[in-house]
């Protein structure tokens, strides 16, 4: 599909849009704005049509889910995770679940770990779907965004039957998954692998070479490799910027050893060709390394490596023996000490830190963010760009009020 | 490189400004002194073998007991910690830098403890730095623009501190 030779020649035209200067004028958008994904409030000022500075503006959602974890055990504190990254609650109850079981020095069982590969995977593509098909909305598509709900929806009724639950599952706990898989449950969503793979196609056709997608994508918001670890930016915000790092990989071992044995390969542009194992869609002439399509790329390519390694888990799953889960009270005393750990959810590095002083209840609970430094870059990728590119940029890091916030 | 190689390294250059470490905690951490925090931290950021590229976390820590009887029981003075995550993308090592503060600067009941502010070197620090300002009251000197970011503006206190009470009303909205 050859989108850059049919394009007119709009240099001229965009040179005069950066040349109008007009009275400096502060815009506000949000916190109800449907773009903002939620209740983020930007204040742009503005010259004309080209932005001068973005100051967000956040804690509209805060709840302090901090000190609340500081009043309840470990297990209780599970449905409240949920809430954080709520398009990703199964990433956000692994997070926890491993940040505990680090600190009780705790080994589970092999069928606990395949389930749990298994949801997380699933819950990776059910987010970056509506990432994708969002970020569409926002740039004015609005059938990607239809047909990705309906898959989503396939997703989450995955969901509601191994745990009654939609959207906060409180599914994977501490100690493993509250209830093994229901029977059918593997040919229920090999099912929906197997209709779903055609979709990605369809989805590549409607944004990823989609001409007005490319024009308000490619080389919009360039983020260097260096300004997103200098602002801890991670996940596919960090490796859209062309940076081999991915948790699933480089973690730490107590997260690591849930993918032993895997086989998957670190989506991320390196000497300029994505892993190449598919015939999507190829980069085009006008994106560059860490802007807006590169961040939307990796999340698709991202999509088809979960449900390989979906497929993989359900097979190791199938062999796999024992119980689902260890035993843990709700009120399990814990060991004194302190234990941090990040994981790779789907927005991005997801840490959480534990402080026990020796009771039921932790001392002090401690959460670390993926949007929220994913976030705090915008000024930075904001500067001197046009008004409507604005939601392109904020769109392109997938950002959740409800983690940042928290 | 391990944990051990990174404080030997450390000791070497920075050795005074050391006060503590614990290599058996499940993430081991090294204790800097409040005035050595940003000599520490430049040369594990530059450091060619060290390379602690990306920040990870900030995170504030208040140890203080409001119940008395509690309290006795307690194996350490009133404190607060500040805990720095830092990882090389580089060479895929970690380490934990902690600096201890007293909770009160001078021991004046309102006046926040002051660390200095590393967010010229980790850009992550600059949000991460106004969170703790924000929920644990610690003030970072040196800071570009340190305001609340998660509570509003006119908030008081901090609500992460163990002897936060919570505010009965805020603007006429009942809070509790």
């Amino acid at each position: 599909m050859a989108t850059e030779s049919t394009d007119p020649p709009l240099g001229e035209l965009e040179a005069a849009e950066f040349d109008v200067h007009t009275d400096e004028m502060l815009v506000n958008m949000g916190p109800q704005h449907p773009s903002t994904h939620g209740v983020l409030r930007l204040v742009l000022r503005s010259d004309g049509e080209v932005v001068t500075e973005v100051t967000p503006h956040i804690g509209n959602l805060h709840r302090c889910a901090e000190k609340i974890g500081e009043n309840l055990s470990p297990r209780q504190f599970i449905p409240y995770t949920d809430r954080f990254d709520y398009l990703a609650a199964m990433n956000m109850n692994l997070g926890w679940a491993l940040t505990v079981e680090k600190l009780m020095d705790l080994e589970l069982p092999e069928k606990a770990r395949h389930i749990r590969v298994i949801m997380c995977e699933l819950n990776r593509i059910a987010s970056h779907l509506v990432a994708a098909v969002c970020y569409g909305l926002d740039l004015g598509s609005f059938t990607p965004f239809v047909w990705g709900f309906r898959e989503r929806e396939k997703i989450l009724n995955l969901f509601e039957e191994v745990c009654g639950a939609r959207l906060t599952y409180s599914y994977i706990t501490v100690g493993g998954v509250t209830a093994d898989l229901p029977p059918g449950w593997l040919q229920q969503c090999e099912t929906f692998l197997n209709e779903f793979e055609p979709v990605i196609d369809e989805l590549h056709a409607l944004l990823t070479s989609n001409a007005i997608f490319i024009r308000r994508t490619a080389g919009i918001g360039v983020m260097s490799a260096e300004t997103a670890i200098d602002y801890g930016c991670t996940g596919p915000v960090l490796r859209g910027s062309g940076v081999d790092w991915d948790l699933r990989r480089d973690g730490e071992p107590r997260y690591t050893d849930m993918y032993d044995g895997y086989s998957y390969e670190v989506i991320v542009q390196t000497d300029g060709s994505y892993p190449q194992d598919h015939d999507y869609p190829p980069v085009p002439a006008a994106a560059v390394l860490g802007d807006c399509w590169h961040r939307f790329y990796v999340r698709m390519l991202e999509v088809v490596q979960s449900m390989d390694l979906i497929r993989q888990a359900m097979e190791k799953y199938a062999r796999a023996d024992g119980e689902h889960a260890v035993k843990v009270k709700v009120k399990q005393k814990l060991p004194p000490g302190e234990a941090y750990l990040e994981t790779e959810a789907p927005k991005g590095q997801m840490g959480y830190m534990i402080v026990s002083n020796g009771t039921a209840v932790p001392w002090r609970v401690r959460v670390r963010s993926s949007s929220f430094c994913n976030l705090s870059v915008l000024p930075e990728l904001c500067r001197g760009v046009l008004l409507a590119d604005v939601p392109a940029i904020v769109g392109s890091l997938d950002l959740v009020l409800g983690e940042i916030d928290r | 490189m391990d944990f051990q190689a990174i404080t030997d390294r450390l000791t070497e250059r920075c050795g005074g400004r050391i006060t503590g470490s614990n290599a058996e905690a499940a993430d081991p951490w090294v204790e800097v002194s409040a005035d050595g925090l940003l000599e520490v931290s430049r040369f594990l950021r530059d450091e060619p073998d060290l390379r602690m590229n990306m920040l990870h976390c900030i995170t504030g820590v208040d140890y203080f007991e409001p119940d008395e009887k509690k309290a006795a029981k307690v194996d350490w003075q009133p404190h607060v910690e500040v805990v720095y995550h830092l990882s090389s993308l580089v060479h895929k090592h970690r380490l934990v830098l902690k600096v201890v503060l007293p909770r009160w600067q001078d021991d004046v009941e309102g006046r926040l403890p002051e660390v200095p502010s590393v967010s010229g070197l980790w850009s992550t620090a600059d949000w991460h730095e106004r969170e703790v300002f924000d929920l644990c009251g610690i003030r970072f000197v040196g800071h570009p623009d340190l305001r609340r970011i998660l509570c509003p503006a006119d908030w008081a206190g901090h609500p992460l501190r163990k002897d936060y009470e919570m505010p009965s009303e805020y603007h006429g909205i009942q809070a509790r």
